[in-house]
């Protein structure tokens, strides 16, 4: 994926007010199969995979013994035994060595990240533009749900996930139609104004939602307790790789937590690393930041000291040595379904 | 790619206009398309005193913040500050609206040693 084609804002002021078309088939996708396989993903993941019904998908993560985050994922129910697991692409060889020296239980776990093309209808048109593309899916295919069509006489798997906030699916194909699909939905979605877009917008898209990316705002040395990802971890299902130093960690309260903050007028975007000060002294630092293209100011995730965690709490941010205000906010920044 | 011909060019991809002993200066058309959208730029104070090759100002794209330097020795002597409420002109007009500074050289024969359009086209095209 490019990091633009007609330009970040324009394509993401795009997908905020119509649609956009983001070729993600550098992401990894795994097949777990059997009848091990729901007892597997249940200790290999943070979230309860039980609550899946064929069809569901959840936000899950996988973490090491301390509770640190491997990586985040989406993992989908797509058959009684059968689940479908999306993963970053910096991450598919760690993950899936991981889940091969931790298999708990029998079942099939299936690097299939060289067979599938994947791309992210995003944006209110979506459901519409889809609509041409492959009559009846959209209205079949609910939020977080994922289910089968064909396109061209091959398989296709629906989602309707995303990583922009706003009404979208996820398409998961053979890659040998790849250049078909990403044709024919530009080419029905014309009318609509759809636009192909890169990883500069997908950045400022996901930033604005407060989605954290791994490698920025997630990493082995960070726990979803501190990432505030504990909508995802569930302690009732039982034991799972981390669930003890994360249950400790949530009982103690962690040091540190990601924050979301927003610069006070007209400043320099933050950018990751960038140290972020209380009264001058440094508390916490930048994991990602941006220009917000829907605000027009900076707005950032970051690390801080817990006590700094909490929305409204003026902070600064150290830009080329000099300190800028900013505030730390809630999640989202920006509330989709607001734009024209 | 527009590359003016009456210009010099820096190999840091700024380009210089000289008129007697004071230059404008800004970024090229290959720069600021390199850049991506430009939010955001951090002029010199004005009376600075650079030397060719000195950081300057900033500019910064969504996606990343990038160095100016000057390509000639000089002082500072005025600042385009239409940049900092809008930042766009940089994309939209690189060798007119959106100009950074103009500097007072020092030594304008520091301008033979910059580069013509045919070299910098030369550069970019690498």
């Amino acid at each position: 994926m490019p990091v633009q084609y007609s330009g970040i804002l324009d394509e993401h002021q795009s997908v905020r007010e119509r649609a956009g078309l983001f070729d993600i088939s550098h992401m990894g996708e795994f097949r777990i199969t059997g009848a091990g396989a729901l007892g597997f993903l249940n200790h290999l993941l943070t979230n309860d995979a039980t609550k899946l019904t064929v069809g569901k998908g959840q936000y899950s993560m996988i973490c090491n013994d301390h509770g640190g985050i491997i990586d985040d994922l989406f993992v989908y129910r797509t058959n009684l035994e059968e689940y479908l697991m999306v993963v970053n692409a910096s991450c598919i060889e760690k993950d899936y060595l991981w889940a091969q020296t931790h298999k708990s239980h029998p079942c099939q776990f299936e690097d299939c990240s060289h067979f599938y093309a994947a791309v992210a209808l995003q944006g209110p048109s979506s459901p519409r533009i889809l609509e041409r593309v492959i009559p009846g899916a959209a209205c079949q295919v609910h939020h977080h749900e994922i289910k089968r069509f064909l396109f061209q006489g091959k398989e296709i798997w629906i989602a309707r996930t995303g990583y922009t906030g706003e009404d979208g699916f996820e398409l998961f194909f053979d890659r040998t139609v790849a250049l078909q699909v990403w044709g024919k939905i530009l080419l029905d979605g014309r009318e609509f104004g759809i636009k192909p877009c890169g990883l500069g917008a997908r950045d400022t898209l996901r930033l604005e939602m407060g989605y954290p990316l791994n490698g920025s705002d997630l990493s082995e040395n960070i726990t979803p307790v501190e990432a505030g990802l504990g909508f995802a971890v569930s302690f009732g299902k039982g034991r799972f790789i981390g669930s003890e130093a994360l249950l400790q960690e949530k009982e103690n309260g962690p040091a540190r937590k990601s924050v979301m903050f927003q610069m006070n007028g007209i400043t320099p975007p933050p950018r990751s690393h960038y140290p972020i000060l209380s009264d001058g002294v440094k508390v916490g630092e930048v994991t990602s930041g941006t220009l917000s293209p829907s605000l027009k100011m900076g707005i950032g995730m970051g690390m801080v000291e817990t006590r700094f965690a909490e929305p409204g709490v003026p902070l600064q941010i150290e830009i080329r040595g000099k300190p800028y205000p900013a505030t730390v906010v809630k999640k989202p920044i920006y509330k989709p379904g607001k734009a024209g | 790619m527009n590359i003016p011909k009456d210009l010099r060019y820096a190999e840091t991809h700024e380009w210089i206009r000289a008129d007697g002993d004071t230059a404008t200066v800004g970024v090229t058309d290959h720069a600021q398309a390199e850049l991506t959208d430009v939010v955001f730029v951090e002029l010199p104070k004005i009376g600075t005193k650079v030397a060719a090759g000195a950081e300057c100002a900033v500019v910064e794209s969504v996606k990343a913040a990038s160095d100016i330097y000057a390509p000639v020795s000089g002082e500072i002597v005025e600042v385009n500050q239409r940049l900092e409420a809008e930042p766009g002109l940089v994309n939209n007009d690189p060798y007119g609206e959106g100009w950074f500074f103009k500097i007072k050289m020092l030594a304008p024969e520091e301008l033979r040693r910059l580069k013509t359009n045919e070299s910098y086209a030369q550069q970019i095209s690498k």
